[in-house]
């Protein structure tokens, strides 16, 4: 049985919706009809086949990438392992753990080359390139943990920031975190470097060896999980108000690091109901962390 | 929980699926070829590994009635075999669990769903409703002392409801609200929400009520009170056991006291000995009589027998009058479950002491134990529906209201029954057991999101304003748009 990707509109009949296995697209674009139809069309055609060619080279893109050369060939497997390189010197990484943006990105960029658009976006499962122009804004609203809805607060990136990704990470999220961040979302510059510094920076939200957090390795959950048998978080317990503190500190230390080498734009880290935003968010301009409350947050229903 | 007839219609076909070396099996769905662990899911969150068979996991749940509790996967019609119907039974109902909604409501609900019932084309709005303002009420079947009335009921150390009002048998438990939802400190919404949530997911949670007990609460289950589960719900108060049972002890022994924390009875001088003409023993109960034969307050309330702190039944026996006592009298003390018993004769001193109760005085208290019926632990989640909700719904949410009040518009819980309060606004409880596994999450504010659904007519939604634009028929549903993964499941989900 031949397998092909799922290529709809969506009720709405403004978003597309692209689907292959694993991979999840909802893309909208505003402009002209006609440029609108022929940026759903070259999306729909980058997106067939996308998903075979990045398994050819999945054994590779499981493995921990090399900072200094990339043997990969496919053009995103090679956009994935420039967004994990930065990173791969100094931690364990897979460029897999760029995939979501890296694939986002290229869609995006395929958008791009057959039509003139005010706006776009591809939202790969919560990993979203973006596309904007002249007055055009875009709103993100934060989630406090994936596998919940409900907005904890929400972000405008404006055609004037350089911010063209956004990619979230944590422990309940498809993939699995070494970290204990309920949620750690990123604006960078692309998609794919949002995704990886995700990565990295909800890592670094932890609480070493604490009794706690419950831990297992990888591959006892996940088989063919490019982690291995490195310590994934499984569940993480009651902590004191200073231990969340404490995580989330070494996760906006991280995040800091990355915001100075210039990887990321901003950060926002969540752990049981505390949330620490670094760098520019669309709202909180200031360069250092502080904290807030999600109650402060939300309105009543 | 599902028959082998279903199958075929129900899940993808399970050819593709490779068994490797045991229990996991290896997806062949798409190129990324999965290996998946039993009870977990591919990385597309589609498929899974059901007891070593590869099966679809929807993006909705499609509910049968008849699927028991606890079944997570459920009916969905991806196959081939579409047979144009827009449902097959009348019996499948979406539920709003997993139809995601935003916080305020402003955009129309999720998922409006037209199908058709007797030929009329009837809607359903499916939405998962915020409710900052709700709780849940909790019956605890069980005659112990579980705390004074208004006592602050406490988990992990901070405080998520009240004791409520004792009914017959049961103790009820009022837990969360706005107040310590949102009204006190964040680790008090924190703790609440949590508590709230796992109630009505049907999980254990233990309670600790101040200066009371600590009761671990389970709906559907027994309550462990101080570590031990409750078995029996008493068969009456200590005097309706009298009542019920005098016939029976009429000629077997000449005494009966029923201990019980609210009416502790005495056979000969209740009314029912009386119309059985059972003489006078000369007993002498401690306690404030009521009427005859009927005692209130014998002794302070507990963990023990028939809910009182005593553990020696004839500490709430005074001396008995030698005027009417004779030596050799018989008198059987049990609590109103049936749980505690156990038989004296009077010795020449008039004192009771116990002796092994004759064959068939045992058989009255496994009588008593047999009428008791298994005390469980009882949640009903209560929850109101707020303007921006049924906004969501409608573009006049007043009407919505209206429609329900005016019952037009039926209103149900994950597909469950629910009891909408009188009065204004769009109140409601519902029984958590009758609903899907899992069909509770919270947003951080903190509050509860609950599936609630809509159902109505068709043009009766058209008349209250209904989004129109937004009704898809039934059968859009099958295909994978807006797929979200099945309710989450701490350590299942890979």
């Amino acid at each position: 049985m031949k397998r092909l990707p799922q290529i709809a509109l969506l009720p709405d009949g403004r978003r597309l919706h692209l689907q292959d296995g694993p991979i999840d697209l909802v893309i909208e674009a505003k402009g002209r009809t006609t440029e609108i139809c022929a940026a759903y069309d070259a999306a729909a055609h980058r997106f067939a086949g996308l998903l075979d060619e990045l398994c050819e080279e999945l054994t590779t893109l499981r493995q921990a990438a090399d900072p200094a050369q990339c043997t990969l060939e496919g053009v995103v497997a090679r956009r994935m392992h420039a967004a994990v390189a930065p990173f791969a010197a100094s931690h364990f990484i897979t460029p897999m753990a760029a995939v979501a943006g890296s694939v986002a990105e290229e869609i995006l960029a395929a958008m791009l080359g057959a039509a003139q658009l005010e706006r776009a976006y591809v939202n790969n499962g919560g990993d979203i390139g973006l596309h904007l122009t002249g007055a055009e804004q875009f709103t993100v609203g934060l989630m406090d943990r994936p596998d919940c809805h409900g907005l904890m607060r929400m972000m405008t990136v404006d055609a004037d920031d350089p911010v063209r990704g956004i990619a979230t990470s944590g422990r309940h999220g498809r993939s699995f975190s070494l970290g204990i961040a309920d949620a750690v979302t990123v604006l960078a510059r692309t998609a794919s470097q949002a995704d990886a510094a995700a990565t990295i920076i909800a890592n670094a939200v932890d609480l070493p060896s604490h009794p706690a957090v419950i831990r297992s390795p990888a591959n006892e959950v996940q088989p063919d999980s490019d982690l291995g048998a490195r310590l994934v978080t499984r569940n993480v317990g009651p902590l004191t108000e200073n231990e969340i503190e404490d995580a989330l500190r070494a996760g906006a230390h991280k995040a800091q690091q990355l915001l100075v080498a210039g990887l990321i734009e901003g950060a926002a880290l969540r752990l049981l109901g505390e949330t620490v935003v670094v760098g520019s968010t669309g709202e909180a301009p200031a360069l250092h962390a502080h904290h807030e409350s999600a109650i402060e947050n939300v309105v009543h229903a | 929980m599902i028959d082998a007839s279903d199958r075929a219609g129900l899940f993808m076909t399970t050819i593709d699926a490779v068994t490797e070396g045991g229990d996991k099996i290896r997806c062949d769905a798409c190129p990324v070829m999965c290996y998946i662990k039993p009870g977990a899911a591919g990385a597309c969150d589609r498929y899974a590994n059901h007891n070593g068979e590869l099966v679809r996991v929807d993006p909705h749940i499609v509910l049968e009635r008849t699927v028991s509790h606890g079944g997570r996967l459920v009916p969905f019609q991806a196959g081939g075999d579409w047979d144009g119907k827009i449902v097959h039974e009348p019996n499948v109902f979406v539920t709003a669990i997993g139809a995601g909604t935003t916080y305020p409501d402003y955009k129309p609900a999720p998922f409006i769903v037209s199908s058709q019932i007797d030929g009329v084309d009837m809607v359903t709005v499916v939405t998962e409703g915020i409710f900052s303002y709700c709780g849940v009420k909790v019956k605890i079947d069980t005659d112990r002392h579980l705390g004074p009335e208004t006592a602050t009921v406490r988990v992990q150390g901070e405080a998520v409801g009240h004791v409520s009002t004792g009914e017959y048998g049961s103790q009820m438990l009022s837990l969360g609200g706005v107040h310590h939802l949102t009204g006190g400190s964040k680790k008090e919404g924190r703790v609440t929400c949590d508590a709230l949530m796992d109630l009505s997911n049907c999980k254990p949670v233990e309670l600790t009520i101040d200066g009371g007990a600590t009761v671990v609460v389970q709906a559907g289950y027994p309550p462990i009170v101080n570590g031990v589960a409750e078995e029996r719900m008493r068969v009456g108060c200590g005097s309706a056991t009298i009542g019920m049972f005098a016939k029976q002890w009429q000629g077997k022994v000449d005494e009966v006291v029923v201990v019980d924390d609210h009416i502790t009875g005495v056979l000969s001088e209740h009314q029912a000995g009386k119309l059985l003409d059972i003489p006078d023993t000369g007993i002498k109960m401690k306690g404030r009589r009521s009427t005859p034969g009927r005692y209130f307050q014998v002794a302070e309330p507990g963990t023990g027998w028939g809910g009182t702190r005593i553990s020696d039944p004839l500490s709430v026996l005074g001396p008995f009058n030698p005027k009417e006592a004779r030596p050799g009298l018989t008198m059987l003390m049990v609590s109103t479950t049936g749980e505690h018993a156990a038989f004296y004769v009077l010795d020449e001193a008039l004192k009771p002491v116990e002796t092994e109760m004759p064959l068939d005085l045992k058989l009255s208290v496994e009588r008593i134990q047999e009428n008791c019926e298994p005390a469980l632990c009882t949640v009903l989640f209560m929850g109101g529906a707020g303007g921006s909700l049924r906004a969501g719904v409608t573009d006049n949410p007043v009407r919505l209201t209206r429609s329900v009040k005016d019952a037009l518009t039926r209103v149900t819980s994950g597909g469950a029954p629910v009891y909408v309060w009188p009065g204004g606004g769009i109140t409601f409880m519902v029984d958590v057991t009758q609903m899907p596994a899992g069909a509770f999450g919270y947003v951080p504010t903190p509050a509860l999101v609950a599936p609630i659904e809509f159902t109505l007519r068709l043009s009766d939604y058209a008349a209250l304003g209904g989004h129109m634009d937004y009704v898809r028929p039934l059968t859009s549903l099958r295909d994978s748009t807006e797929v979200r993964p099945m309710p989450y499941m701490p350590g299942q989900r890979a």
